[in-house]
């Protein structure tokens, strides 16, 4: 009778391998009571369909995230470096595999 | 991942919350989505836990008007199929809570909410399955009606709803397909056999139609929700899309439409159809449909019959950490 009994389950972020070759990548998350059932509870929620050929479960509170407030800090300093791009430099007419 | 980045809007002068407010729609505006952990009006976090919730309770609640027909299929082959249906009806739920709890609610309260009669959930599941057919005509109808509502919510602003319905869309088509397979079969079959795909769509064709809202002159939150993008289309219009959509479909299968004022329009290129009963829909709503208490009282009783199992693992880890805590 306990409703109480999954309260505490933790929530864990899942990263499927789509195939061999590929990044995993992050496709939503589940609430477990335990490592080993995290990976269970994934398995059957997000491969049903061939969707993967490895499981990464990883408890949500171990990620440690950017805080969307400071992303001009972290992130605009790039806007002014266009040099680092390819694109910034003209390439002489004439000239080819640059 | 998904911690708050909660509004204290309490503690917001109002111009600041006026500039967070603007520099939000402007976001918005410009097709950007919004993640957790972004700044957002309390309304729109509101909002989003109603529908969202609501949402995933509709896909749980609507297990069990098929999931009567799971020890009945008439073939292993279809028996395999309706499991594949409806477990993936429990994953759209588990997939919906978890867009929700982004937003600061825990999948328990939303849980309780409904084991309590307190949530709302989509108002077609409080009908009747009688007979097979019913589950052919839930795939054609219900999955595709739900489709159709879907289908735009794939571009919703907030990103991990969005996310949510572009996996939950993948699997839909398989549920309408599998369903109209259903319908063909039956009325390929024996006179009885089409007589039941009929009598399916007779009692399904209306409340399929409720199932995408009020008509738009009564829809107390679409214009809100259309300016945060949450919604796309209003509930009138998807109506008529799943109208133009589904009557050739019935055509094919040699089955008419409940509905005597249902005609093509050549000059709107759409079909007109009669009035939609919705005081019917309202009293379903409220809890006065032919299965409301049944659905309840299902959902109560499964998760209780379950409790000794989430309270094995429970116990099961709890024994477990503390084992590596005293090793270590
Ligand atoms: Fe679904
Ligand atoms: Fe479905």
């Amino acid at each position: 009778m306990s409703n109480a009994s999954n309260q505490g389950w933790p929530l864990y972020e899942v990263f499927v391998r789509a195939k061999a070759g590929l990044d995993h990548r992050h496709v939503g998350s589940v609430h477990a009571p335990d490592d080993e059932l995290a990976l269970q509870h994934a398995r059957e929620l997000y491969t049903r369909r061939m969707e993967g050929v490895s499981l990464w479960v990883v408890r949500s509170s171990a990620i440690v995230a950017s805080d969307p407030a400071s992303s001009d800090a972290l992130f605009a300093p790039a806007q002014d470096k266009i040099y680092r791009h390819p694109t910034f430099y003209t390439v002489p007419e004439g000239v080819d595999n640059l | 991942m998904y911690s708050q980045g909660l509004d204290n809007l309490g503690d917001l002068p109002p111009e600041q919350e006026a500039e967070l407010v603007a520099t939000f729609q402007a976001r918005i505006d410009a097709e950007e989505k919004i993640e957790p952990k972004d700044w957002m009006p309390a309304r729109y976090r509101h909002t989003l836990v109603r529908q969202i919730s609501q949402h995933a309770h509709s896909e749980v609640v609507g297990m069990l008007p098929e999931g009567n027909w799971l020890t009945r299929a008439p073939s292993l082959h279809r028996k395999a199929i309706l499991l594949a249906k409806v477990q993936d009806e429990a994953g759209h739920g588990a997939y919906l809570y978890s867009a929700a709890e982004t937003l600061g609610v825990s999948r328990q309260e939303m849980v309780d909410d409904l084991i309590a009669g307190k949530a709302r959930y989509s108002s077609i599941f409080n009908y009747p399955t009688p007979t097979w057919a019913d589950v052919g005509a839930i795939g054609w109808l219900v999955d595709g009606a739900a489709i159709i509502n879907q289908v735009p919510l794939c571009r919703c602003s907030y990103g991990p709803y969005a996310r949510a319905m572009v996996r939950i869309c993948r699997e839909e088509s398989f549920h309408q397909r599998q369903g109209y397979d259903i319908m063909q079969s039956l009325c390929s079959g024996t006179d009885a056999q089409r007589e039941m795909a009929q009598d399916a769509l007779n009692r399904w064709w209306w409340p399929s139609l409720m199932m995408f809202g009020p008509p738009d002159s009564d829809s107390v939150h679409s214009d809100q929700s259309m300016a945060w993008k949450i919604k796309r289309f209003s509930n009138d219009d998807l109506r008529q899309k799943f109208i133009d959509i589904t009557i050739p479909q019935a055509e094919h299968l040699g089955l008419n439409v409940p509905d005597p004022d249902l005609r093509w329009d050549e000059e709107s290129q759409h079909y007109e159809f009669g009035p939609i009963d919705w005081e019917e829909f309202s009293a379903v709503l409220a809890g006065d449909g032919p299965c409301n208490e049944e659905r309840a009282d299902a959902f109560a009783h499964k998760y209780e019959d379950g409790a000794w199992v989430r309270e094995a693992a429970a116990a099961y880890a709890q024994k477990h950490t503390t084992q590596s805590k005293g090793k270590s």
